[in-house]
């Protein structure tokens, strides 16, 4: 089973500190099942895709950084603007020593930092380039692109640039350009894809986010909580727990039969724990109410213990796979 | 061995500085910490205004910020015993680059650069433009002259240092070359200019009208004179704030978690402050969890959850055993992590803040951060899921 049969651009956004970037590369080795070749792109220049793969710095280049089960591969690329602008003239106006003349009088820093939104247009026209290549020419062949994309609060307007940009060039090949993307980023190929924690915080910014895409009519995908964390506590006693009523000489008693000396200050200790435990899980549940009003499908991954390493990636992209994010 | 960071008076920092930058990764609760001490450094009798980028809706809720019209508010609710105040702002980076604009031209000219679209693009969605109005209205600030402390919240960057190259970024583009290249077009108008420029503007013209298309061209460069009419010199002004950050009685705290991503970005920052001799008063490593019986090992926490399981009835003490196990683990990482960041930033001190159970959405929660910024983990009850 699979949720998005068809999509081909899985776009990735989350609150800073939620994980989006495992997320994404969670995903692109989910996705990279049964021999598929699939492109994980970062935009953001922090090299957060090279960390996680623990590969050296990622060029302006599509690298390989793992294989997945059953022979699939994930290449991944950082988009580094400056550098897709040059391929951007050479491609397009077949400009390439004006490249080095502009470099020199400071005009390529201008367009990739200064100049409205170009930034990003040239981001996300990189991406579809690499999502929508034909048989010949042009580079190898994807089955699938994830994009590791700005946060939550930036996404709607990131995406959205190229329609911006038709306000301001109202013709010729940017506009042309801008148009495709745009098509891209709303059809059924694409899917935005938000990641969570159960917090209040980074919930209430997935709410938002979802509103602001729909309003851009960009396709919303599924909503995945990261870091998720079991109860421990049985559901019939986290209220009572929550509010410190457990009963202390049934947790001595209880200690004392696990061979454990049941000190009045451990058991106070624990029952303190307990209720800290029993509120948050309390929370969590009402938080995966508000996600669950959204009506989009809905993801869990577990809490690593061991933090996120390579072979935790595999793991999570497994549990993606079982959750119908996969290809 | 565990290198232990030396004792940090945030009292006596609150008491004298008159700048407080607070920076860090996105998520590591920046805000939160601002606004922490902030209200600390008001009870303690200063007047303090903080600035904040983003913040929560309930926490700006309880501080009054729900009007965005960019001028500090009184805070409801602070304790004014000893003589001091607390006023809160929210920025809204649109309006004060707006507000730059009125102030500085002519209200004709302003209309016409309030309704470029290359304005209306840069004012509230350029990559910098938030950094640049954080780093302007803190001088606005600082120039009324009615606070005894600012405390600022930097923006929610990608990275933690934006802020610092932002500022000097765009005020060297908008003093730059570039911009004497695009003022060319608006000046001079038709043909005749292409013929009295150098090969590298003819070309740069050239390529800019091809991929934007002439009309584009011309709101730019109108867009680009009426700026520069407007600043004069941009970048002295960007430059000033800049040096406003290094002057006496600025510090800058660095805000993290205990997690991989956030201490590498508190690395880059604390190496970058020491580069730019900016000072760096402390690292607050916020979310640290912590244990109230370490005195049960993890080991024997689970050894006795799993001899309960065999028996009857003793569910509810097994499952308690495994709670405190969970957190007696993640205390212990964390410390670890706390211990290899503080040994490898000698000299630089460390707050820590225990995790909260939920979030911070009151003024009592905010004084139960800043007694811990303050006096410790001791200062109040430790404890968090």
């Amino acid at each position: 089973m699979t949720l998005f049969p068809g999509v081909k651009l899985h776009v990735v956004t989350g609150k800073g500190g939620t994980g989006k970037t495992t997320v994404a590369a969670a995903l692109a080795l989910s996705l990279a099942q049964a021999g598929r070749q699939v492109l994980l792109t970062e935009v953001e220049d922090r090299q957060g895709i090279a960390q996680l793969f623990e590969t050296p710095p990622l060029p302006y280049e599509e690298r390989r950084v793992a294989a997945a089960d059953g022979g699939g591969e994930v290449y991944a690329l950082a988009i580094d603007p400056e550098a897709a602008l040059i391929e951007y003239l050479e491609k397009f106006y077949n400009l390439r020593r004006a490249g080095s003349a502009l470099k020199r009088i400071g005009a390529i820093d201008f367009a990739t930092t200064i100049a409205p939104g170009l930034r990003d247009v040239l981001l996300t026209g990189k991406v579809m380039e690499a999502a929508t290549r034909a048989r010949r020419g042009g580079g190898r062949i994807y089955d699938a692109v994830v994009l590791d994309a700005p946060p939550t609060g930036r996404i709607a307007r990131f995406l959205n640039v190229n329609a911006e940009v038709a306000g301001l060039a109202r013709m010729g090949p940017i506009r042309q350009q801008a148009d495709s993307v745009m098509n891209l980023l709303r059809s059924r190929q694409t899917a935005v894809h938000l990641v969570t924690l159960l917090e209040e915080m980074p919930v209430q910014e997935t709410v938002d986010g979802v509103a602001e895409l729909q309003a851009a009519n960009l396709p919303v995908g599924a909503v995945v909580v990261n870091m998720v964390r079991e109860p421990l506590l049985p559901a019939d006693s986290l209220d009572t727990a929550a509010a410190a009523g457990l009963d202390d000489t049934d947790i001595a008693a209880g200690l004392k039969r696990a061979g454990l000396e049941p000190t009045g200050r451990l058991v106070a200790a624990l029952i303190a724990e307990a209720a800290e435990h029993a509120g948050r899980v309390l929370l969590e549940a009402r938080e995966r109410e508000v996600l669950g009003d959204l009506g989009r499908p809905r993801l869990e991954l577990p809490l690593l213990a061991e933090g996120v390493d390579l072979a935790g990636l595999y793991e999570l992209a497994e549990r993606l796979r079982d959750q119908g994010l996969s290809a | 061995m565990t290198y232990d960071a030396p004792h940090y008076d945030v009292d006596a920092l609150l008491d004298s500085a008159h700048i407080l930058v607070c920076c860090g990764a996105g998520g590591v609760g920046k805000t939160t910490t601002a606004a922490a001490l902030a209200l600390r450094a008001a009870e303690r009798g200063r007047k303090v205004c903080v600035l904040t980028i983003d913040p929560a809706r309930r926490l700006a809720q309880s501080m009054g910020l729900t009007e965005l019209d960019n001028t500090p508010r009184s805070v409801a609710g602070v304790d004014s015993a000893a003589g001091g105040s607390l006023d809160a702002m929210m920025l809204d980076m649109k309006r004060t680059f707006d507000e730059i604009v009125l102030t500085h031209s002519d209200p004709v000219r302003a209309q016409q650069i309030l309704a470029n679209p290359f304005y209306v693009s840069l004012s509230s969605s350029f990559a910098g433009t938030q950094e640049y109005m954080a780093m302007e209205k803190l001088g606005q600030l600082k120039r009324e002259g009615r606070w005894d402390l600012i405390v600022v919240d930097t923006p929610p960057s990608r990275s933690a240092l934006d802020f610092l190259d932002a500022p000097q970024r765009l005020g060297r583009f908008l003093d730059g070359r570039m911009i004497r290249l695009l003022l060319a077009p608006a000046k001079a108008g038709g043909r005749a200019y292409m013929k009295v420029l150098s090969v590298g503007m003819s070309v740069f013209t050239n390529v800019l009208t091809k991929v934007l298309g002439a009309q584009a061209l011309k709101d730019l460069s109108l867009f680009v004179a009426s700026l520069e009419t407007m600043f004069g010199g941009f970048r002295e002004r960007a430059e000033k704030t800049y040096e406003l950050l290094k002057e006496p009685g600025t510090s800058f705290v660095v805000v993290a978690v205990p997690e991989r991503d956030a201490l590498r970005e508190a690395t880059y920052f604390v190496e970058r402050l020491s580069q730019e001799q900016m000072p760096l008063a402390a690292v607050v490593l916020n979310r640290v969890h912590r244990s109230s019986a370490p005195e049960l090992s993890v080991q024997r926490a689970m050894a006795g959850a799993e001899a309960l399981d065999e028996g009857a009835d003793s569910s509810l003490a097994a499952a308690v055993l495994r709670v405190h196990a969970e957190r007696l683990a993640m205390a212990t990482r964390d410390e670890r992590t706390a211990a290899r960041f503080a040994g490898a930033h000698r000299g630089v001190p460390l707050v820590q803040v225990a995790a909260q159970a939920g979030d911070v959405h009151d003024l009592d929660g905010l004084r139960t951060i800043g007694a811990e910024l303050a006096n410790g983990p001791e200062a109040s009850a430790p404890l968090a899921g």
